[in-house]
């Protein structure tokens, strides 16, 4: 029978959750890291048991860990010694140095500030990391401030896809009020020199030659909290989905409206139809039914909290614009948990299962592709992040 | 021998328990302590001080004979206390923020 392995960031370690195919009883192993925060960890759909981790502290910095077997152990890959001639032993550990070298463009160096000013370029953390589909030891990294790195070494070593930067339109993004981060990023299943990736709040971005070259994909993007409502970039994308098997057609949160895009991103519409708000951040896509989505609305982005203290997930069956609430076994009334970018995630078992997780610590899984829900954990640490593998 | 103490959090990372005792060629200061630390210990590479400027974290904060010496020139030397031994080299993650 096949397993399934949730994989949950938090404000305070990582823990993952384990059942079987059934997804009643539960095994919590963790907190790993404990006492870091957790952005997000991912396993390789390569090697499922190749997990990625990115552990961060706004006192001690960036580091990633590796597993190879499923997360039981980690290790700090990138802390190997070097050897300078005529120095002493250099230790590498996790570094992540922005590009700036004149030969993938220039200049690299700053980007629009708070005030309107510019502001160099400074490494915070690693957001998200999304193993290749079919190497293993290869991982990429989106950060804060925004920009896009690769390991092809198992996350000893990164570079930056510096081309991302050094587009031309670097210097207009600026930060949202979680920071400049590069947080979604999505590798066409059906080619993978196509990734898209997404940055608050600068926007999507495509690129079609393996990172090399990129473009901005926000035209039919609508903000109103920036100067030019349908400006190029600035639009505060909080989470874009896809299904394997239609990998042209995405599904867009911003930070308002709900979006969809035929055209791997060259143009969107809106799908919001009757959610009750259209702020939130999460969305995801049905593993076996590409036009079945997943939100979980917001209420404002002053108020990060669910509308009348309700937690709802809504799904639509026809691609948006239909929606449907799903409360079985959410609490409906005196909920004040959000939802974060990275917290749902989907299983690709037959019954498809929905997973996330909320900053008052449950992760909620639904067995029967959101019908009913039911909490796997109550008292976690804020979630940020759920991932989901699907075992043999 | 000089005798570095570290917080929790860099402890459980380097797999270290309790203090740390490295040897320091030539001049004891902060840079040489930390060169030496690190080279032990390469993961700890960035958690104290910039991969690339080689700065100190604004979180970290150096202690030492009670004295706050995070504000010292890195090529400062350190207290004779420190050098010798007698006394330990604090790595503390400010409070702020705790």
């Amino acid at each position: 029978m096949s397993r399934v392995r949730v994989l949950v960031g938090t404000r305070k370690g990582a823990f993952i959750l384990a059942s079987d195919g059934k997804r009643e009883k539960w095994n919590v192993s963790g907190p790993h890291f404990a006492g870091w925060e957790t952005y997000h960890l991912k396993g390789s759909p390569a090697d499922p048991n190749r997990l990625y981790a990115s552990q961060t502290s706004g006192w001690f910095g960036q580091i990633i860990q590796r597993s190879s077997d499923g997360g039981k152990t980690w290790e700090a890959p990138g802390g190997g010694m070097t050897m300078v001639p005529g120095e002493m032993p250099r230790g590498e550990s996790n570094k992540f140095v922005y590009d700036t070298t004149p030969e993938t463009g220039k200049p690299l160096t700053t980007h629009q500030w708070y005030d309107g000013t510019q502001h160099p370029w400074e490494f915070k953390r690693v957001w998200h990391l999304e193993p290749s589909l079919t190497d293993p030891n290869t991982v990429y990294a989106g950060v804060e401030d925004a920009a896009l790195f690769r390991s092809t070494d198992r996350g000893q070593t990164w570079q930056e896809l510096a081309g991302l930067r050094g587009h031309g339109t670097g210097p207009k993004w600026q930060a949202g009020a979680g920071g400049m981060c590069l947080h979604t990023i999505l590798i066409d299943p059906s080619n993978p020199a196509r990734i898209y990736i997404a940055i608050s709040a600068a926007g999507a971005f495509r690129t079609d030659d393996a990172g090399k070259t990129w473009k901005p994909i926000n035209r039919g993007l609508k903000s109103q909290y920036i100067p030019d409502p349908n400006a190029e970039v600035g639009h505060c994308v909080h989470r874009i989905a896809l299904h394997r098997s239609r990998p042209n057609v995405l599904f867009m949160q911003k930070h308002w409206d709900v979006m969809r895009s035929e055209d791997a991103g060259d143009s969107w519409h809106e799908v919001s139809g009757n959610l009750p708000t259209d702020f939130g951040f999460v969305i995801d896509v049905h593993a076996h039914e590409p036009e079945t989505i997943y939100v979980v609305p917001i209420k404002s982005d002053s108020e990060h909290y669910p509308p009348e203290g309700k937690l709802r997930v809504y799904r639509s069956r026809t691609g948006g614009n239909e929606w449907q609430a799903l409360t079985k076994g959410l609490p409906q009334r005196d909920c004040y948990v959000n939802v974060l970018r990275d917290a749902m995630a989907v299983d690709s078992l037959d019954s498809c299962g929905v997973y996330f997780g909320t900053t008052g610590g449950q992760v909620y899984a639904s067995a029967d592709a959101g019908d009913s829900w039911a909490p796997i954990v109550r008292d976690l640490p804020a979630v940020l992040s759920v991932e989901v593998q699907t075992l043999p | 021998m000089i005798r570095v103490v570290l917080p929790t959090h860099l402890r459980t990372l380097a797999h270290i328990d309790g203090e740390v005792k490295l040897e320091v060629e030539g001049q004891v200061t902060q840079c040489s302590v930390l060169d030496a630390l690190e080279a032990r210990y390469p993961v700890l590479r960035g958690t104290i001080r910039d991969h690339v400027t080689e700065q100190r974290r604004p979180f970290v904060r150096f202690f030492a004979c009670e004295q706050d010496l995070s504000h010292q020139p890195p090529d400062a030397p350190l207290p004779d206390a420190v050098a010798t031994g007698v006394e330990p080299f604090l790595v503390v993650g400010a409070i702020a923020g705790g």
